[in-house]
């Protein structure tokens, strides 16, 4: 693949020119702390490509234009931290039920509330998979390193178009604001997937039936298709039913078509895997921590390895159950009280031992502290 | 306005819609569904090129009914999702239908900002006071001193003027009606999809399920008879007295203003910026 110069890039800024390299063409949001860059890139970069740039009054009205947006064709993105991610969790479960692509970012600080706005956190790991009311799928990716911002941000418009689904990218203070080098690859290298429009006639337009993949070829507004787009639980026709017979398929349908490609969504990254004794499941911020443990305990002869995890949702349960089978103990670094490591525990399933490493003060975990923390358990 | 043949009517309705629609006999909200359609065929504009967008409430189950692209959104935020709409596709006429509750409740801000902000959406506003859908709440257009089933001593806020309340926050056009006078409606629907920037059509309709009974109003047709008596035209509103104006309204296009639109704004930025990038990168 084409790589451009390297240049010295800010996680949040590589979000940016990742989400414009997969055709992001509309963007609304709410500044915030620590995901404002975000969204001033996006208001210099959209009104000079001719597309729409709009702050709204709110992070709900935020995600309902974005909504908006992508109903009538837009490749949509909106940006925000915590207290904003909260607000959006209705409308969230509205692009669930509507199927309505569009990219979410959430850059992670700490909270609850206002918390500790400046700092760095992963609290959000579960309100990223079940803040909006009513059961759901949830397509959640996470990167650690300035690079996989960009392309992370890519794959994550790609599913939105892909599924039909809201995509959450769900990074933290320290990607977001770290700067690193990075060769980004040339435009034409950028895979960029469009969404599946109707190619029957109007008259013969059927906006929620499907073919084999589940996942519905749903029109542009103003497109010609007159259809109705709700949040209520609707029939083939998009028109709101109660009727058990077609509640029931469209609930199967809606979890089915995600569910059916967990092998391709549950993307995750080894490193010095193959003989370890004790791994690191870790992902985010963390998982640089934890790899720069595996090398300095390496150099001393430990062997020591790291599974990050790039999609936290679905929780990618094959790479970490191959990931746990074999090995002494398995540690699992965190900024939360331990919203990954009891995952980790589900699918463990007696494989290994796994002890959760949790910290909230702020601060990042160090790769000493990793370290130490393995001489304890020994 | 030449009356309407039916048939014309007929053209914008969803026929493959189920019927009977959702609301209880004699609601104002069919009455607005007809103004709305007669509006709508006589404004010369394609079926192809309007979007509904509604909120939650008896007055968000419009939108279904009518054959154009049709989106109901979540309770308060019609105007967030319009507004992505109308963005996105400047060349749609974007429509969004609310209720007392869903516009000035739980929506209120969106509904002042988008007012302030002048983007070209048009907003119709079905003022029944009450939250009707879930069973006659008191909404911000209750009255001082009414009933609701959650002010069963009677309620003690005031209330919002609708229409003052866009007009101050900057909407290009405020007009009020009833759905007793449907002809005006009818008149003043159609001025509204006319008008360029963010316009706003205050329509006050019976809730005579709730509203109506927990303060003994008497049927629907009581509570049209109602508008009937405190409706007052503008021009004959102009020349009542203070005193005169007690327990009434004005009734027709309140507010009618040439103003900068959001849209053309957006246009003259977005070529100023391309303009900055092409003298950067030659
Ligand atoms: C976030 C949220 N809160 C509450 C509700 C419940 N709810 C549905 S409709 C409604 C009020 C409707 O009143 P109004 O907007 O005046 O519409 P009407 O039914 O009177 O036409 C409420 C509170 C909801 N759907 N969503
Ligand atoms: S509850 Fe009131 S507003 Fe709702 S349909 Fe019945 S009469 Fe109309
Ligand atoms: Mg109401």
């Amino acid at each position: 693949m084409a790589r451009q110069r390297a240049r010295l890039l800010q996680g949040n800024e590589a979000i940016s020119l990742g989400a414009l390299a997969a055709g992001c063409n509309f963007f609304a949001g709410y500044p915030i702390t620590p995901a404002s860059e975000i969204t001033e890139i996006m208001s210099r970069e959209l009104p000079a490509l001719g597309h729409p740039f709009i702050q709204m009054e709110d992070e709900i009205a935020s995600l309902g234009a974005c909504i908006g947006a992508s109903l009538a064709g837009k490749k949509a993105m909106t940006a925000t931290s915590g207290p904003g991610f909260s607000l959006m969790q209705e409308n969230l479960g509205y692009a669930a039920i509507a199927e309505v692509p569009l990219v979410l970012v959430n850059v992670m600080r700490g909270g609850p509330s206002t918390g500790l706005p400046t700092n760095v956190a992963q609290g959000d790991v579960q309100q990223a998979r079940w803040g909006t009311h009513g059961d759901h799928p949830a397509i959640v990716l996470c990167p650690a390193t300035v690079g996989q911002c960009f392309d992370l941000a890519v794959l994550a418009f790609n599913w939105a178009e892909r599924f039909r689904t809201p995509v959450i990218l769900l990074s933290d203070e320290v990607v977001a604001h770290m700067r690193e080098k990075v060769a980004l690859p040339a435009p034409e290298d950028v895979e960029v997937i469009e969404r599946r429009q109707p190619t029957v006639p109007p008259d013969w337009y059927v906006p929620y039936k499907t073919d084999g993949s589940l996942i519905p070829r749903l029109a542009s507004l103003g497109q010609g298709y007159r259809y109705h787009v709700t949040g209520l639980v609707h029939d083939e026709r998009g028109f709101p039913t109660r009727r058990p017979d077609e509640v029931e398929p469209f609930y199967a349908r809606l979890f089915g078509k995600i569910s059916r490609h967990f092998s391709d969504l549950e993307r995750v990254r080894a490193f010095e895997l193959e003989d370890a004794e004790v791994v690191f499941i870790a992902y985010g911020c963390t998982a640089r921590a934890a790899q720069a443990a595996v090398r300095i305990g390496r150099e001393k002869g430990l062997k020591l390895g790291m599974l990050q995890l790039l999609t936290l949702w679905p929780f990618p349960r094959r790479p970490v159950e191959e990931a746990l089978s074999g090995r002494r103990l398995a540690l699992v670094p965190e900024l939360n009280m331990g919203q990954i490591s009891r995952e980790v525990k589900r699918v463990n399933n007696g494989r290994t031992q796994v002890l959760r490493h949790g910290k909230m003060d702020g601060n990042m975990i160090t790769p000493d502290e990793l370290l130490n923390r393995l001489r304890e358990v020994k | 306005m030449p009356p309407v043949h039916r048939s014309v009517v007929y053209g914008w309705l969803r026929h493959d819609k189920k019927f009977p629609h959702v609301w209880c006999p004699g609601c104002g909200l069919g009455i607005l569904l007809g103004s709305l359609l007669r509006a709508l065929s006589q404004s010369g504009l394609d079926k192809n090129q309007v979007v509904l967008v509604s909120g939650i409430g008896c007055s968000g189950r419009l939108p279904v009914y009518v054959d154009v692209g049709s989106v109901h959104t979540t309770h308060g935020r019609a105007l967030t999702f319009a507004t992505g709409i109308k963005l996105a596709k400047p060349e749609l006429t974007v429509i969004t239908v609310m209720g007392d509750g869903d516009a000035t409740a739980i929506g209120g801000n969106h509904l002042i900002h988008a007012a302030r902000r002048n983007l070209d959406i048009k907003t119709v506003i079905i003022n029944n006071q009450t939250y009707g859908m879930t069973g006659g709440q008191y909404s911000p257009t209750t009255p001082l001193g009414a009933k609701a089933t959650t002010a069963p001593y009677g309620h003690i806020e005031p209330s919002f003027d609708i229409s003052a309340l866009s007009a101050t926050a900057g909407a290009s056009f405020v007009a009020r009606s009833t759905v007793y006078h449907v002809t005006q409606l009818d008149q003043l629907l159609g001025q509204l999809i006319a008008k360029p920037g963010f316009g706003v059509v205050e329509v006050l309709s019976p809730c005579h399920t709730n509203f109506g009974r927990q303060n003994r109003l008497g049927s629907q047709i009581d509570m049209m008879l109602e508008f009937k008596k405190r409706g007052v035209r503008m021009e004959r509103w102009q020349k009542l007295a203070p005193g005169e104006r007690q327990g009434r309204y004005p009734l027709g296009v309140l507010v009618d203003r040439q103003q900068q639109s959001f849209d053309d704004s957006y246009q003259a930025m977005a070529e100023r910026a391309a303009a900055l990038r092409r003298e950067k990168q030659p």
